[in-house]
């Protein structure tokens, strides 16, 4: 579906996609992971053929993305990062609307629009304009009008940033189901449990360049270890404490509130810490994940 | 060999789906169905040329009276007035639209980014957009045409012919306010575009003939765009055919191709970077 090789952005001076290698394959879940300015928009704007790319080569169902833009932008779906639906328009017309620029008949377009509003649950709001729905349901409505040319790919930018918990679970939900139908998934991302849930395969970018790259549990495995500790010292500063508790484990990550300490048994790395006479204010134990594995590679917290 | 495929691949790239220039179209007639606010914008648009239309050309007309021109015809003062009128009339439809609505969408609604994500290119969008603007000050101008028949400005025969005159005057209007609209950083930059159109509609051969300013004012003034418009149109309106009419076509056509060509190339360039 998509591949690529050392494909790079420059803005003027400014390298936002440092010649990347990827390949994704019909009927995966791929996902991009990384802080802003990581180059994930930018990555995702090149293979949408809205942006071209300063050098590499880029393949996007199998076709060249410069010459071949309207052919291939006729089979991908688009969520953009920011919502640009039509506060002109009804709900419903929002996908008939966009159903016309693909060339699809307005019957057609009217069938599609009915099917996918029942598919996000939108059927109630279809006459409404678009302001008054909630982030949530504008999110929805974007997945669904990305969907009314019943495309190969689909592109969704950061598709839960900013929505409240059920809405997020609700859109995943959605978007799991549309996975199970085969279609191809490419998403950004930088919440660590969307990636977990979402993404078969996924890279980790920093800085515009592909840091890491696998399936969640591999990259968890290679990596982080198994369970994660967090020590909490009251208000002394957790970087005071690396030295004390050298050994345990095999990592020790200090940050501002917290020490991470990373073992294959989290249990007795606790005892441990006992036994050298330390009493944490507060001790959790919990399985690794993407965040740690974040932490481990780019070296620092997600910053917005 | 190069060259030939080189040109086959721009001619390929550069020709127009008149479906999906007409998909754009459709949004904006989407629009129109949306509620009365849309209406009520152009409600006014309709009434502004026809309100200055009566208080000057009928009204100061009746203290002007008649005038001479150069070449010695006889014109009622209101019948010199409302073809100008009817000019500014398809020049501020077109450009209100591709301004400030176009402004609108390019920067803040996005929704060009959108139609960007689809098959859509740069120039149906800007297509599309200039024919919607056209149709819109169509509606003016053919509205004020009848207007002028009816107050025996003009005849119904002049009329038709001025009618696709004034959609000349709306595309070109209209492309070059595309084109501007590309460039414009915020809203306080409509208050220049205003201020340059309130210019073009005093000093444009509107209210008087260009022949009572100094010389170089005249050929100031014969540089400017709404200058041809209204000559073109008066032309028409009046039944006094010439020969330079042509030159007022050439340059509303070449406003056209310019303004069309800036606009979809500086789509292309802000929207895909």
């Amino acid at each position: 579906m998509i591949y690529a090789r050392g494909l790079v952005k420059r803005f003027g001076d400014f390298t936002a996609v440092d010649g990347i290698d990827l390949e994704v394959a019909p009927g995966e879940a791929f996902g991009f992971l990384g802080p802003n300015g990581a180059g994930k928009s930018s990555t995702m704007r090149m293979i949408g053929c809205v942006s071209t790319p300063t050098a590499g080569e880029l393949r996007i169902l199998g076709m060249d993305p410069v010459r071949e833009g309207p052919a291939i932008r006729a089979r991908l779906g688009v969520c953009p990062q920011t919502d640009n639906l039509d506060p002109d328009l009804t709900v419903f017309e929002n996908l008939t609307t966009y159903a016309r620029y693909f060339g699809i008949p307005r019957a057609e377009g009217r069938r599609r629009a009915t099917e996918l509003l029942e598919f996000v649950q939108l059927t109630e709001k279809s006459g409404s304009t678009v302001d008054p729905l909630s982030g949530g349901m504008k999110r929805r409505l974007s997945i669904a009008r990305a969907m009314i040319n019943e495309p190969d790919l689909v592109l969704l930018d950061e598709p839960t940033t900013g929505l409240d918990p059920q809405a997020r679970h609700l859109l995943w939900e959605r978007l799991f189901r549309l996975k199970q139908r085969g279609v191809t998934l490419v998403l950004t991302t930088h919440y660590m449990d969307e990636a977990e849930q979402l993404c078969d395969r996924l890279v980790v970018m920093d800085a515009g360049k592909i840091v890491a790259e696998g399936s969640p549990r591999h990259l968890i495995e290679t990596y982080s270890t198994r369970e994660v500790v967090e020590l909490r010292f009251g208000d002394d500063a957790p970087a005071t404490y690396v030295e004390k508790l050298a050994g345990i484990g095999e990592r020790l990550d200090p940050l501002p509130d917290r020490l991470l300490l990373y073992s294959a048994d989290g249990d007795a790395a606790v005892n441990e810490v006992h036994r050298r006479g330390f009493t944490p204010s507060s001790v959790l134990v919990r399985r690794s994940t993407l965040e740690d594995v974040f932490l481990i590679l780019t070296g620092r917290t997600l910053v917005d | 060999m190069v060259t030939t495929y080189a040109v086959a691949r721009v001619a390929r790239g550069n020709r127009l789906s008149p479906a999906r220039v007409g998909a754009v179209i459709n949004r904006n007639v989407g629009a129109l169905r949306s509620g009365p606010a849309y209406w009520l914008v152009l409600a006014s648009g309709f009434f502004e040329p026809v309100l200055y239309l009566l208080s000057i050309g009928v009204g100061v007309g009746a203290l002007v009276g008649d005038l001479t021109l150069t070449d010695g015809e006889v014109l009622p003062y209101a019948n010199f007035v409302a073809p100008a009128m009817l000019a500014v009339s398809a020049m501020s439809g077109a450009l209100a639209e591709t301004t400030f609505n176009f402004f609108f969408k390019f920067k803040y609604v996005k929704t060009y980014d959108a139609m960007l994500a689809t098959p859509l290119r740069p120039m149906e969008i800007a297509a599309g957009e200039l024919t919607w603007a056209m149709i819109r000050g169509s509606l003016y101008t053919g509205a004020f045409l009848i207007v002028m028949v009816a107050l025996g400005l003009t005849t119904p025969g002049w009329a038709l012919l001025a009618f696709p005159a004034t959609w000349l005057v709306g595309l070109a209007f209209g492309a070059v306010g595309m084109a501007v609209s590309t460039f414009i950083r915020g809203w306080q930059d409509f208050d220049l575009i205003s201020t340059g159109q309130f210019a073009l509609f005093l000093f444009s051969g509107t209210f008087s003939p260009v022949q009572d300013y100094p010389l170089p004012v005249e050929i100031l003034i014969a540089a400017t765009p709404l200058y041809h418009a209204v000559e073109l149109i008066r032309g028409i309106t009046t039944g006094m055919l010439t020969w330079s009419m042509l030159g007022n076509v050439a340059y509303l056509l070449v406003m056209l191709a310019v303004g069309l060509y800036v606009a979809s190339r500086r789509l292309t360039s802000v929207l895909c970077r």
